[in-house]
């Protein structure tokens, strides 16, 4: 039986061993080798040979997964048998069995890289010409249209233009994890839809963030899944909460989030891309949209992202993670069902027990200053404020500690009626002292700038009925 | 823009591709009409005939239009509709 052997060869005028090895492609052609050559960016090269297949669009590179020019393929009645890379005399005589090939060439010269592969196209080509994999269904649109106004008009945005998720840049951010595009994340309220990790990405796309955001992305809608965070309710709630995402460990450097100076707000991507990402999750997969289930009264501009980094920078401070039981160097997020951001100022207190007493004022006005036991915090302790606390060797547990009791009140001051306000606590607890968080109510995160005696409290929802039904989640941050 | 003329859906694919127009609504009573004329030969006339019956059900009209059959409506022209009509009839008479 006659085997019918061919041979193809890939090659780029910009490469020196393809030009070098072009007499040899055309000596190839005249001993009448049943030769094909792709070009990859000229289809005169090489000059003098006829026949040369115009590869510009690299189908054909993309389809033989050619990394390196020239690569030279055997195939045996249609059928890839061996291939070799660069110029490898030897190789180039075995695969075309011709013995004197390339006489008078050096014996070995390294090739290029393929345009095939070059970065920002491979997955391009994926999506052209091969089979990208994403399940998701596809809205195509006229070459004419605006694809950030078709976003809008589908209703698919939190009012600011979104990134188009093309199939490029989804298959781009599913890079960004380990984890297969199909595995079910969990069910997104308030419509309890499906969400895989490639409905994440998408959205994660949306929201602008680059793929190494992604896991981070992926934790937080882990995390908001959790009962404990009842994710239904503060979307559907009137008051101002969503949630807040603070991140722990070493992703947060290594993905560049900011913990300092502005670290509440806004020009930083991670931080900015992150939270949001979240938000468009809800809205987009879960259905969550202001005006239907969410009723907010008047909703707050952290409802848009609110997402940033604790400083770990201060060996003295113990990370959120850590206090929260994770392993130091573990990388978290934290969600919280708060708003933001109440300033507080303190320029003058110098001693921690005097501080204490300070910040415990400015806790004590959050939702109603009359109201307590009803509500969790966020305390932001900026560098500064910190190391007042920190010079006197004190730890997050005795900060913790001196500002609960510094809370306390008598409860006569706090019911409803007392100083001629309405609003405040029942009668029957006018004879008590009371705190204004419930054991574990407040969380303090180290972050800010480095110059500012300022902190910032984040007040939580206002769901008390029962604290323990409402909590912040911690999760672990996998690839 | 992208040279790949689609995207992926954000959501979770529960309802059609193709988005459902607004449903009609019960009654016109109450309700402004918007009288809209996209610029055809005979649709003024059209349209009048249509803004005396209605008004013979006292129903509210109010009239905007194309500059001409071929071009778009302005965003002002759109922007009016919106503000003053709860509904729009088209006119397409030749």
């Amino acid at each position: 039986m006659t085997v019918h052997a061919s041979l193809a060869v890939f090659a780029k005028r910009d490469c020196p061993t393809c030009e070098l090895i072009a007499p040899v492609l055309r000596g190839l052609a005249e001993r009448g080798a049943a030769l094909t050559v792709y070009s990859q960016d000229d289809p005169a090269f090489p000059d003098r040979l006829d026949g040369v297949v115009d590869d510009r669009e690299l189908a054909h590179s993309f389809r033989h997964r050619v990394e390196i020019v020239p690569t030279l393929v055997r195939f045996e009645d249609g059928v890839e048998v061996a291939r070799t890379e660069g110029w490898d005399a030897a190789e180039w005589r075995r695969l075309t069995g011709v013995a004197d090939l390339g006489a008078g060439l050096p014996g070995l010269r390294p090739g290029c890289g393929s345009k095939s592969v070059e970065p920002g196209l491979a997955d391009y080509l994926r999506v052209r010409f091969g089979e990208p994999g994403i399940r998701a269904r596809r809205i195509d649109f006229g070459p004419y249209d605006d694809e950030i106004e078709i976003c809008f008009e589908r209703g698919w945005t939190d009012g600011l233009p979104v990134v188009p998720p093309t199939d490029v840049r989804v298959l781009r951010m599913l890079a960004g994890t380990t984890r297969a595009p199909d595995e079910v994340v969990g069910r997104i309220p308030p419509n309890l839809a499906e969400c895989t990790v490639e409905k994440v990405a998408i959205n994660a796309v949306m929201a602008g963030c680059k793929p190494e955001y992604l896991p981070v992305v992926l934790a937080a809608v882990e995390a908001a899944l959790e009962p404990e965070f009842t994710l239904h309710g503060l979307l559907a709630t009137t008051y101002f909460s969503g949630p807040i995402i603070v991140v722990n460990g070493p992703v947060a450097r290594r993905i560049g989030m900011n913990s300092g100076m502005n670290a509440l707000g806004q020009g930083n991507r991670a931080n900015a891309t992150i939270g949001r990402a979240l938000q468009l999750i809800v809205r987009n997969i879960g259905g969550g949209r202001p005006g239907e289930v969410d009723r907010a009264t008047l909703g707050g501009p952290g409802k848009y992202t609110f997402c940033f980094a604790e400083d770990e920078s201060d060996p003295r401070w113990e990370p959120l993670s850590v206090s929260r039981g994770f392993a130091p160097g573990s990388s978290t997020v934290t969600l919280f069902q708060g708003e933001g951001v109440q300033g507080f100022v303190d320029q003058k207190s110098r001693t921690p027990e005097d501080l204490a007493r300070s910040l415990a004022m400015g806790l004590n006005a959050i939702g109603h200053p009359k109201m307590v036991q009803s509500q969790r915090a966020i305390l932001v302790l900026s560098p500064e404020h910190h190391a007042i606390f920190a010079e006197a060797g004190w730890d997050r547990r005795r900060i913790e500690a001196a500002i609960d009791a510094a809370t306390l009140r008598p409860g006569r001051d706090l019911v409803a009626g007392a100083h001629g306000v309405g609003e405040g606590m029942p009668a029957a607890l006018a004879d008590e002292a009371l705190p204004k968080f419930n054991p574990g109510g407040l969380m303090i995160v180290r972050a800010g700038g480095p110059a500012g005696l300022f902190s910032a409290i984040l007040p939580g929802w206002i769901a008390g009925r029962n604290h323990l039904e409402l909590q912040p989640v911690t999760k672990e941050i996998k690839p | 823009m992208s040279a790949l003329t689609w995207m992926r859906d954000p959501t979770p694919e529960t309802s059609p591709l193709k988005r459902a127009r607004l449903a009609p609504p019960p009654s016109l009573e109450g309700r402004t009409v918007c009288l809209f004329d996209i610029g055809k030969t005979r649709t003024r006339e059209f349209l009048d005939r249509v803004e005396m019956r209605l008004a013979e059900r006292n129903i509210r009209t109010m009239r905007a239009g194309k500059p001409t059959n071929a071009k778009i409506a302005t965003p002002e022209t759109l922007q009016k509709v919106a503000e003053e009509a709860d509904v729009v009839l088209i006119g397409l008479s030749d």
